[in-house]
C-alpha cells in the first residue's frame, strides 16, 4: 500500500464509520476494513476509479465533491478523510467545514505549496513549480486551490477547526524530526487530524 | 440464420404449478402457474443463481431466441448472455413472468377454476410484496435457497429491493437499477392518465373484454404511447426524430406527420397487440403501491435495516421517470443503515430507457460488480 495510505491507516481508529471522500481505487478503504473492521464508504466521480473500487470491494459511491455533502447528516461519520484532494475541489473552505459537521474527527492530506523546491522555482526561475508532488503543469494540473501549510492553518482558524495533530513528511514519506521542525518549508505532504473547534 | 455467439442460443419457457399464495390484500390466489426460463448451469453448491425481476412491460423471455426465426432476442440480451455482464458461463440465470402478467404466468387472462371464465378484472390484486412472494416460492421448486444476486431495472429494481427487506438469509446482492424506492406523485400521475386511456375506451367493457370478443386497443395504444415519451429523454427523441416530416412536407394537419408520430403508433399499436389491459392496470398499480417504508413508519433507514446483502445501485443521468436523486435516496438510506453499497450514477442520453441499452459505462460497472459475485460463489 501507498506509504501515505499506510500513514493515514495508522490514524485511524478500529470499527470506526468512516467516509474517504476522492477514495480512487479504494485501497485505503480495503485496508481500513481488512484490518481495522471499519464501515467504510468512499466517494468519488471518476469513472475508471469508481470501477477499481469496485473490484477492490469497497463501497463506493459516485458523487462530485463540488456538490457538497449535504446528503449526509451531521456526525454521521466517526473520520472522514480526504487524501491528496483538498487542494482540487472547488470551495476546499466549505467542504473543510461540511467534513467536520458530519465527522466527529477529520483526516486531510495535501500537498505543501510552501516546499522549498516551490518557493525556489518560484523564485530563481519565475516560473509556476513543477515537482515530484506537484507534477503537473499549470495549465493541466487538477489542482485548482494549492496552498503552504501557514495557509491552511490560518483557514482552519478562521473557519473554527481545530487542529488535533500535524505534521508533514519528505519525498519518501518519511516523518523526520528535522523535517518537522521547519514542516512548511521542508514537508512535501502535510498531514492534519482536525476536529470541531470550540463555538 | 446463425444466432450470435455472445447469445445463450435458443431458450424455451417451462412452468411451474404451485398450489395457493396468500395475497398481501388479505385475499388468496388458488392454483397458479409461473412460467421462467433459465440460463446457463447450476453449480453443484447451488450458489450462482441470479434471478432478473422484470419492468411493466416485461416478461420472462430477458434473454436468447425461442426460434432461429425471432427477430429479436429476449429483452435484457444485452446484459445476460455468456461474457456478458450476468455471464452466463458463471451464472445460473432465472427469470420469469410475474404473478398477474400475461406472458404465460397466471394473470387476467387466465381460467378462474371457481367461475370457469377469465379472471379479467377479477383478478386479485398482486403488489411486488406478493411478487417477491411468488419468485421465492418458484426458488423453492428449482432448489435455490439463496440467490447470488437479485436484479432489476425500474419495477424491477423495486423487487430486488423488496427481496433485500423480505428474505435477507435468501439473497447476497441485491441490483437495483434506474429505481426508487417509492413513485413520487408525478410518477403516479402519468400511470393514472395511461389508466385512464385504458378504462375510458369503450372496448375495455369494464374489464371483461375478452368474454366480450374485443381489445380496448385504442387506450393500450395511448397509454404505451405516453408511458414510451417519459421514459425516453428529450435529447433522445431529438436526435432519433428531430422534427423530420413523414412526407417531407407540410400536409393536412391530420393525420401522422412527424416521425416521432409515426414511431410512437407504431409502438403503441405493436404493444396493444401483444399486452392485457387488466395486467397493465394491475403491474401500474403496483408500482404506484410500492413504498417499503410505508411499514416502518416512513422511515427508509428502518425498513432496510433488516437487509443482509450488499447493495448494488444504478441510475442514469437523462432518467427524469426514475431520476437519479430517487436512487441516491436509496443510497442515502443505505450508507445511514450502515449496509454494504455501490454506486454509480451514468452518463446516458437515453433517459429510463438506458437500463435495458448498450451504455458502455453501465455495462461496465455491471460486470465489474458482478464478476466480485461471481468470485464469492466459487465461480471466478
Amino acid at each position: 500500500m501507498r506509504t501515505e495510505l499506510r500513514i493515514i491507516a495508522e490514524l485511524v481508529p478500529e470499527r470506526a464509520r468512516v467516509l474517504d471522500l476522492g477514495c480512487g481505487d479504494g485501497e485505503l478503504l480495503a485496508h481500513l476494513m481488512r484490518e481495522k473492521a471499519v464501515t467504510g464508504y468512499g466517494l468519488d466521480n471518476d469513472a475508471e476509479k469508481i470501477a477499481a473500487s469496485i473490484r477492490a470491494g469497497v463501497n463506493v459511491i459516485e458523487h462530485d465533491l463540488n456538490d457538497g455533502l449535504e446528503r449526509f447528516p451531521d456526525g454521521s461519520f466517526d473520520m472522514v478523510l480526504m487524501t491528496d484532494t483538498l487542494q482540487a475541489v472547488r470551495a476546499p473552505a466549505r467542504l473543510l467545514v461540511e467534513m467536520l459537521r458530519i465527522g466527529l474527527e477529520c483526516i486531510v492530506t495535501f500537498p505543501n505549496f510552501g516546499h522549498w523546491r516551490c518557493r525556489a522555482q518560484l523564485a530563481t526561475r519565475g516560473r509556476m513549480p513543477v515537482a515530484r508532488h506537484l507534477p503537473h503543469t499549470w495549465f493541466e494540473t487538477p489542482n485548482i486551490h494549492l496552498c503552504t501549510l501557514a495557509d491552511f492553518e490560518a483557514l482552519c482558524q478562521s473557519s473554527g477547526v481545530a487542529i488535533a495533530d500535524g505534521f508533514v513528511v519528505d519525498h519518501a514519506y518519511r516523518r523526520r524530526v528535522l523535517v518537522n521542525r521547519f514542516p512548511n518549508v521542508l514537508g512535501q505532504t502535510a498531514f492534519y487530524r482536525l476536529t470541531r473547534g470550540l463555538e | 440464420m446463425a444466432l450470435p455467439s455472445d447469445s445463450v442460443g435458443l431458450v424455451t419457457p417451462e412452468t411451474v404449478r404451485f398450489d395457493s399464495i396468500a395475497l398481501q390484500s388479505g385475499a388468496r390466489l388458488g392454483e397458479f402457474e409461473l412460467v421462467y426460463e433459465t440460463y446457463g448451469a447450476l453449480n453443484g453448491a447451488r450458489s450462482n443463481a441470479v434471478l432478473i425481476c422484470h419492468a411493466l412491460s416485461g416478461n420472462h423471455h430477458a434473454a436468447g431466441y425461442h426460434t432461429e426465426q425471432d427477430k429479436r432476442p429476449g429483452w435484457w440480451d444485452v446484459c445476460i448472455g455468456p461474457g456478458k455482464p450476468i455471464d452466463t458461463n458463471r451464472f445460473f440465470v432465472v427469470s420469469l413472468n410475474n404473478l398477474g402478467g400475461c406472458d404465460g404466468s397466471t394473470g387476467p387472462r387466465s381460467t378462474d377454476a371457481v367461475t370457469g371464465e377469465p379472471y379479467g378484472p377479477t383478478f386479485p390484486t398482486v403488489t411486488v410484496k406478493d411478487w417477491v412472494r411468488a419468485q421465492s416460492m418458484l426458488a423453492d421448486a428449482l432448489g435455490i435457497d439463496a440467490f447470488a444476486a437479485v436484479v432489476g431495472g425500474s419495477l424491477g429494481g423495486m423487487q430486488a429491493m423488496q427481496w433485500a427487506i423480505d428474505f435477507p438469509e435468501r439473497i447476497r446482492h441485491a441490483l437495483l437499477i434506474a429505481c426508487a424506492s417509492k413513485l413520487s406523485a408525478q410518477n403516479i400521475a402519468f400511470n393514472e392518465i395511461a389508466r385512464q386511456a385504458i378504462l375510458t375506451d369503450p372496448d375495455f367493457r369494464g374489464g371483461h373484454y375478452v368474454k366480450a370478443g374485443v381489445n380496448p386497443n385504442r387506450g393500450l395504444m395511448l397509454a404505451r404511447m405516453l408511458g414510451h415519451v417519459t421514459y425516453l429523454s428529450d435529447d433522445s427523441m431529438g436526435h432519433k426524430f428531430g422534427r423530420e416530416l413523414k412526407s417531407g412536407d407540410i400536409g393536412s394537419g391530420h393525420g401522422v406527420e412527424f416521425q416521432v408520430e409515426s414511431y410512437l403508433h407504431h409502438q403503441g399499436q405493436v404493444f396493444a397487440k401483444t399486452f392485457d389491459a387488466n395486467t397493465y392496470l394491475l403491474m401500474t398499480r403496483a408500482l404506484d403501491y410500492f413504498d417499503p417504508a410505508r411499514d416502518y413508519g416512513d422511515d427508509l433507514v428502518r425498513a432496510l435495516s433488516g437487509a443482509r446483502c450488499r447493495f448494488l445501485v444504478v441510475s442514469f443521468s437523462t432518467d427524469w421517470r426514475f431520476a437519479p436523486e430517487r436512487s441516491e435516496e436509496i443510497v442515502d438510506a443505505l450508507v445511514a443503515a450502515g449496509k454494504d453499497v455501490v454506486s454509480a450514477r451514468i452518463e446516458a442520453t437515453q433517459g429510463h430507457d438506458s437500463f435495458l441499452l448498450n451504455v458502455p459505462r453501465y455495462l461496465n460497472v455491471l460486470s465489474t460488480y458482478l464478476r466480485g459475485v461471481a468470485e464469492e460463489c466459487g465461480q471466478g
